[in-house]
């Protein structure tokens, strides 16, 4: 077996999962985007014309469209130097056996088939744009549901990605949903059947392992009526010296009184633009949990979105922020209330600290008709020194009257009289001061799967060590 | 040489302005020593002192703490040496439970006694501890799993901060009015606590405004603490003295306000 490939000189001391293993892709469309490389994806992929069809629209759309220029600074991405697609194996192993050594070795590095024998439902795990390992447990084929890698959905369930694809995120909504529309390769795809509740999260992991790698997952989630699903989504990634493009998209629709929750603890290394759009519809009386956790990256653009269009919808997001030496979160939420008696949920809460940027952007709309609507949106920056930064951005628009829509924000920094009286106890300043910022974002981790919950801590210790004394 | 030795101690604030203004005190293993002042006095101020609270200046004098000099230390090194401080008011740690802020506090003890490597104190002994020391202190269990002293009434917290005393096992507790804002039947339990945990083990300063928390714990020396220093000193019947008569012998001008 090779050993790993490190190079010492790339490797950040606090970024625990900095390293990267010598894999060889198998085909690579080289750098930079052009219609030929859409055609040559989708044609690898030995796709039908609609979806062919799809991505060029969206590649089309994609070079009209100009960089966003709110949010953070996108002006240093260099489209022309990414390389859009990479497969690494021919196909999708179905169990671990069957994976090739390298790709191996790094999930052994991040400890996936403990994880795996303790308590995954199935995993899907996306390496480079391919997914090359799945499995599902039989009790849920035997009910059902549906659990694949998104390129292996459309070709054993066409039917049902053509009838959602691009419903809840249309290409056109922004560039980067254009991008990703055009050379989407890999991501989950989670069908639910009615009244079938699954107990297990579903768990996937995400790794870009490929210098100036972009990824540009797709994932298409629907859970039909009464159905319930909770999908759990981790990721790290090695560190490059040049800047990496991570621009997913995410469509969950479920249907009347189903309920979905997403969990996302993102950790890439501190040269990736995380660039995500994330929407979700909820019919009549469902219910959408976004529960999203920011750690790494160099900017994040974030804003997971509720649309409520069936009466008595509700919707919750639960969110924090992590933005250490030269990071900028720029994360929020969105709800749109589009029918009567919708209730809304957002609670955000952001850590800045070592220069860190932390930013809260949200939305709360409440359509006309949407009487009775209710919204709260509770967010809470905490800061940990004079050089770190933290803004809100809330909009709301309410065009109902009867409409309960409240916000409230604090901002808050370590006090030195709890620093004081922790340290009292025997705790070194840096784990009491971990120990308030685990504190401070508790309501969050609470909601968390316990090994992720632990995971967290454990890189938010990583996290502040060093940053005090 | 005694537990703890306090020699001659100036402490200033930030401003210069001398709140403690040159006291000695021994302090051995087994003793209650009571400090008694009025308010405003700078009580607080000694207690914040020798626990090395970064607003409050030691500009002479030493303490020593089983010889060995506290005032280069930080706050966690003096704990770990075994100080301890039970606050009058203590703070709120929000999201952190009191039991896994007493596990933390008890692995951070353990860590520096095994010379700073890892040493987590078994679960199983740990939920020993913890259950006997929350009966003996009458503390509802609901408590522990709510967040450190977050919304916690008054007696709550200060039945935290003597059960922290108990499974922390300092040298040396200071406790600085414990007995406010405590009624009678909380006072007892608290105060019981704490005279049980007195031994060779564990000598104590008790610091309080009124008498009556003397009569649960009771003190081997009073010292009367007005303008700085100590202005008298005595057995447990100068307590009962200041209960009757008040401190106006003690005080030659008007108090300036709590400290």
């Amino acid at each position: 077996m090779k050993k790993p490939e490190t190079d010492v000189s790339q490797i950040g001391r606090d970024y625990k999962y900095g390293f990267h293993t010598t894999d060889k892709p198998t085909f690579s469309t080289g750098r930079g985007l052009t219609r030929e490389v859409v055609e040559t994806i989708s044609a690898q992929k030995g796709e039908s014309d609609w979806m062919l069809e799809r991505r060029l629209q969206a590649y089309e759309h994609f070079l009209t469209r100009p960089v966003p220029e709110w949010g953070g600074d996108l002006s240093k991405i260099d489209f022309d130097s990414i390389f859009y697609y990479v497969k690494p194996t021919e196909t999708e192993a179905s169990s671990w056996e069957e994976l090739p050594p390298d790709i191996k070795q790094t999930w052994d590095r991040l400890g996936i088939p403990e994880a795996e024998k303790k308590y995954l439902a199935g995993v899907g795990a996306q390496y480079e744009s391919e997914v090359v390992y799945h499995k599902l447990q039989e009790e849920l084929v035997r009910q059902g549901v549906v659990f694949l890698g998104m390129d292996v959905g459309l070709r054993q369930h066409e039917e049902i990605v053509r009838e959602h694809f691009g419903t809840v995120v249309p290409f056109r909504d922004n560039k980067f949903a254009a991008l990703n529309t055009a050379v989407w390769s890999g991501g989950s795809f989670i069908y639910v059947p009615p009244g079938v509740k699954v107990e297990m999260p579903l768990q996937a992991y995400f790794r870009i392992n490929a210098e100036n790698m972009g990824q540009f997952e797709r994932t298409l989630i629907v859970v039909d009526e009464g159905a319930f699903v909770h999908y759990v989504e981790g990721c790290t990634a090695p560190i490059y010296s040049s800047d990496s493009l991570h621009a997913a998209v995410v469509e969950i629709i479920v249907k009347p009184g189903g309920r979905c929750r997403y969990t996302t603890i993102q950790n890439w290394s501190t040269n990736v633009y995380n660039l995500v759009t994330k929407r979700a519809v909820a019919q009549e009386n469902a219910t959408v949990e976004w529960v999203d956790g920011n750690l790494g990256s160099k900017l994040t653009m974030k804003y997971p979105a509720i649309w409520l269009t069936g009466e008595g919808a509700h919707g919750e997001v639960l969110s924090i922020a992590f933005a250490g030496p030269g990071q900028h979160q720029d994360t929020g939420a969105k709800a749109v209330h589009a029918a009567p008696n919708t209730t809304s949920l957002i609670t955000a809460k952001s850590i800045s600290r070592g220069g860190g940027r932390a930013g809260y952007r949200g939305l709360v709309n409440v359509a006309n008709g949407a009487r009775g609507a209710k919204s709260k949106v509770v967010c809470d920056a905490l800061i940990l020194d004079e050089e770190s930064r933290s803004d809100t951005y809330p909009t709301i628009r309410v065009h109902e009257s009867d409409a309960e829509v409240e916000h409230e924000a604090t901002v808050s920094k370590i006090g030195e009289e709890q620093l004081f009286y922790l340290m009292s106890r025997g705790l070194s300043e840096s784990e009491a001061s971990s120990m308030i910022v685990s504190g401070f974002v508790e309501p969050i981790t609470k909601e968390l799967p316990l090994e992720y919950a632990v995971e967290m801590n454990r890189l938010i210790q990583l996290q502040m060590e060093g940053s005090v004394g | 040489m005694a537990l703890l030795e306090i020699r001659d101690l100036h402490v200033a604030l930030s401003d210069g302005s001398e709140i403690v203004k040159g006291i000695d005190l021994s302090v051995e293993g087994g003793e209650v020593h009571a400090i008694m002042g009025p308010n405003g006095s700078g009580k607080s101020t000694l207690a914040h002192a020798l626990m090395g609270h970064p607003a409050y200046q030691i500009t002479s004098g030493d303490v020593l703490l089983g010889g060995k000099s506290l005032l280069e230390l930080g706050p966690d090194e003096r704990a770990q040496q075994g100080l301890f401080l039970a606050f009058q008011y203590p703070y709120a740690i929000p999201g952190v439970t009191v039991t896994s802020f007493l596990r933390s506090a008890i692995n951070a003890l353990r860590k520096a006694r095994a010379g700073g490597e890892d040493d987590p104190i078994p679960i199983p002994e740990f939920r020993k501890q913890l259950a006997a020391a929350t009966e003996r202190l009458k503390v509802p269990r609901e408590l522990l799993g709510r967040y450190l002293n977050d919304g916690f009434s008054g007696g709550e917290k200060k039945r935290i901060e003597i059960l922290q005393l108990a499974l922390l096992h300092p040298r040396l507790a200071v406790l600085d009015e414990t007995d406010s804002g405590l009624d009678i039947d909380a006072l007892k339990t608290i105060a019981g606590g704490v005279s049980d945990l007195i031994g060779p083990e564990l000598g104590a300063i008790v610091i309080t405004h009124y008498q009556r928390i003397l009569n649960y714990i009771r003190p081997d020396f009073v010292h009367v603490f007005a303008g700085g220093r100590f202005v008298a000193e005595g057995g447990p019947e100068l307590a009962e003295q200041l209960e009757s008569e008040g401190y106006d012998a003690y005080l030659p001008e008007a108090s300036s306000g709590d400290r």
